[in-house]
């Protein structure tokens, strides 16, 4: 069984990816890289990643959020984070993380820095 | 419960989840609360991961032999990998400005975080062990 399941929603413009399980090293990191790649070999370069169903990531899944990141500002989309739980913004702020992303506790909030 | 536990694992990614698991179990065991099996699974993942990945390489003849010990002062791990181990002086500090988009080097930040004590030694037959601490 895999460790994550991402689900995909259309707002406008913005592709929001619904993620629910763990983005540890092996499956979680893998299958998030996969389809952030797809999206942007699709054109979709607006990304909101809405973290609210992860209950665990670990330093590579920080890391795939990172590589996301670039890839997708590379491609000149915006990547940013939705609902992070206490646990994902304490390590986000470990690691200083914070000062690169943007992130949001509500969606319409997050939908709405994107015009 | 024992008060010393061991395990050995082969160097597979699988070996993370499995490690954890063993931790969870242990630390459970011995009346340690959610606070510190949190710090606990982190660091077991971050350090097997390590052990894996950078000290034995994958290698099928390698394994990472991990010990729990329920001490006084606090739940002590130890995880060791064959590898040609490392200087952990030359990892670079992934919080720095010029690091913050490397994607990778943040596990050690991680355990050193979460876990009150931590410390790299080399053992004479070879290998990298990394020891943590993480006090009641």
């Amino acid at each position: 069984m895999s460790d994550i399941t991402i689900t995909e929603r259309q707002a406008g413009d913005v592709t929001i990816l619904d993620l629910q399980g763990k983005v540890t090293i092996g499956e979680g990191s893998v299958a998030l890289r996969t389809t952030i790649r797809r999206l942007l070999g699709e054109g979709k370069n607006k990304i909101l990643l809405n973290l609210g169903g992860v209950g665990y990531i670990d330093s590579s899944g920080i890391g795939e959020l990172v590589s996301s990141f670039t890839a997708v500002k590379k491609e000149g989309g915006v990547l940013k984070l939705l609902s992070l739980t206490q646990k994902i913004q304490d390590l986000l702020a470990i690691t200083k993380l914070l000062t690169v992303f943007d992130t949001y506790d509500d969606e319409a909030s997050a939908l709405s820095s994107y015009n | 419960m024992s008060e010393t536990h061991y395990i050995e694992l082969p160097s597979v990614i699988e070996s993370v989840e499995e490690a954890a698991i063993s931790a969870d179990e242990y630390a459970r065991g011995h009346g340690f609360g959610d606070e510190i099996i949190f710090a606990i699974d982190l660091a077991i993942r971050e350090s097997v991961a390590n052990a894996v990945k950078h000290g034995n390489k994958f290698a099928d003849d390698k394994s990472v032999q991990i010990t729990f010990s329920d001490l006084e002062e606090g739940l002590e791990i130890k995880v060791r990998d064959f590898g040609s181990g490392f200087s952990v002086e030359e990892i670079p500090d992934p919080t720095n400005p010029e690091n913050l988009l490397k994607t990778d080097g943040r596990g050690i930040l991680f355990m050193r975080s979460f876990m009150d004590e931590v410390e790299w030694s080399n053992p004479d037959d070879g290998g990298l062990e990394v020891r943590m601490l993480k006090r009641r």
